[in-house]
């Protein structure tokens, strides 16, 4: 086994043994974790491919932003694994999440087969080797000039988006009469903690 | 093959003892210099002007009781300390500490790796820092840490934006992501760029002190308040591995400072490593300056000017510099 090999080998069971975990979880914070270490994982992969800044990206992105928010509204509603997690939900719900998930294996996995293993050059991978790609150069410069209206189309409904929360937490607190627009920790909240 | 596997093992092991020995006299550096601006000499005792107090220190923690509360989570507990402390030291893969030079007939680079988006690679490790606090606020099962977690994490946010985009001018005039080219383009002392980007300095620095929770920023731990913050629970060498975590950190942010704006290890006469630490030092010198000097903010001030000053004056730093590269 090269060592290249054994990198990916590595890193591919451990990005898919975390997303097991996480999932598995009762421990909301534990499943947090266990999603950063796959996605430190899957950064390797992404690096491993010569894509070295989309893996930087998603752990300054997913791992070291938005999965501290999750980490923060957890800490916040002080979710200690003992909520109801679904177990007392209705057989036809339960069902429903099971067939919705087999249907998403289903799909990746005829993706994946058709993408990746199909033709000589293995599909999806001859079309973009070109010189340069997964480099920030590579991706500015595809960024910038072929998907220019796509990219900046998505910042805008990301903006809009930004806006929207903002109107909403706004009119909460109007309806609730609060004076301030600081964040409030109710003593609720800090029960689990005594 | 062989030789080159020893040779990077060596250098590891040199940087993180130099690393780990920058973090414990950071701590003496800054009870001395503290304690001459509040008019005091600080430590003198141990040792010829009390040289040997980080030993001292280091050894009373080590012997310390290692205290686990009752109702903590006991292996997000344990882990906490070293979720802090280990980003810290990532960061120091990708400084360049020195010019190549040749030794013993090898040819020696003066850093562990040349990553060609390098500084991405440090925003990245260091962004998973908080996770530290954050977990060692959460575990710890009491009040005070609760609090200093979720400060913490709501601080470290809102400043890791302006702290990012401080950079981006940076980044634009050197038209480079990696730190040995950052480095190269700023050889003599008019070529710092510095000069170029004094304004993204000020927003580094100010975003930087409230990246790594120090003084005036230091609410995660704000002792009037909280007790101790997110540590309160910690003692012993769990307690003391949060503190190296802290001054890695502080060193990390002097080093990639000195790397962006003050040419890294270029200077005249001396070597370049010792360029390197004394404008390491001098930065060092500075935070615990203004921890001296400036009084605590208020935890809402704290966030409005984050958001309010310091993000909107980054934007405009950026597109400032962005217009004025292109033309």
């Amino acid at each position: 086994m090269t060592l290249d090999m054994f990198i990916f080998v590595f890193s591919a069971i451990v990005a898919v043994f975390g997303a097991t975990m996480m999932i598995s979880q009762r421990n909301p914070v534990a499943a947090v974790l266990y999603l950063i270490v796959s996605l430190v994982a899957q950064a390797v992969l992404y690096v491993q491919l010569g894509s070295v800044f989309m893996g930087a990206v998603l752990i300054i992105v997913y791992a070291g932003a938005i999965l501290v928010l999750f980490v923060f509204v957890i800490m916040m509603l002080n979710l200690r694994g003992k909520e109801d997690l679904g177990d007392n939900s209705p057989p036809i719900s339960r069902a429903t999440k099971y067939i919705i998930s087999m249907l998403m294996v289903a799909e990746f996995v005829f993706i994946v087969h058709g993408s990746v293993f199909s033709g000589p050059g293995g599909g999806m991978l001859e079309a973009e080797t070109v010189a340069g790609f997964g480099s920030v150069e590579g991706i500015a410069k595809l960024l910038f000039t072929r998907y220019l209206y796509p990219f900046e189309l998505t910042s805008i409904l990301l903006l809009s988006a930004v806006v929207g929360a903002v109107v909403m937490a706004k009119r909460r607190e109007i309806h609730e009469q609060s004076d301030s627009g600081s964040v409030s920790i109710d003593n609720d909240s800090n029960e689990g903690v005594k | 093959m062989l030789e080159m596997v020893l040779i990077t093992l060596i250098k590891v092991l040199v940087v993180v003892v130099a690393v780990l020995t920058g973090c414990a006299y950071s701590t003496y550096m800054e009870r001395k210099v503290l304690g001459r601006l509040q008019n005091r000499i600080g430590p003198s005792y141990a040792g010829p002007f009390g040289l040997l107090q980080p030993l001292a220190d280091g050894l009373k923690l080590i012997f310390k009781e290692d205290i686990v509360p009752s109702n903590v989570e006991r292996i997000t507990f344990a882990l906490a300390p070293m979720i802090a402390f280990i980003p810290a030291l990532l960061s120091f893969a990708v400084i360049p500490f020195s010019s190549d030079f040749e030794l013993f007939g090898y040819h020696i680079t003066g850093m562990l790796s040349d990553l060609n988006i390098g500084i991405l690679f440090i925003f990245a490790v260091t962004s998973l820092g908080v996770y530290g606090i954050v977990l060692a606020g959460w575990s710890s099962g009491s009040k005070y840490s609760l609090l200093g977690g979720l400060r913490a994490t709501a601080q470290m946010i809102s400043y890791e934006v302006a702290y990012g985009l401080s950079i981006i001018g940076v980044i634009l005039i050197a038209n480079t992501l990696s730190m040995r080219e950052l480095v190269a383009i700023q050889e003599g002392i008019t070529n710092w760029i510095i000069w170029k980007q004094p304004f993204g300095f000020l927003l580094y620095i100010t975003a930087a002190i409230a990246e790594t929770n120090r003084a005036p920023f230091d609410l995660p731990e704000a002792e009037s308040e909280l007790v101790a913050g997110y540590h309160t629970e910690y003692s012993s060498m769990r307690f003391s591995m949060f503190f190296i975590g802290e001054y890695a950190n502080m060193l990390a942010v002097a080093s990639v400072g000195t790397t962006l704006f003050f040419g890294g290890w270029n200077g005249p006469f001396l070597p370049p490593v010792l360029w390197f630490v004394i404008k390491v030092v001098a930065f060092m010198f500075c935070y615990i300056w203004l921890r001296a000097t400036f009084p605590r903010l208020r935890y809402d001030q704290l966030m409005n000017f984050g958001w309010k000053v310091l993000f909107p004056l980054a934007l405009l730093n950026t597109m400032v510099t962005a217009a004025w590269v292109m033309l």
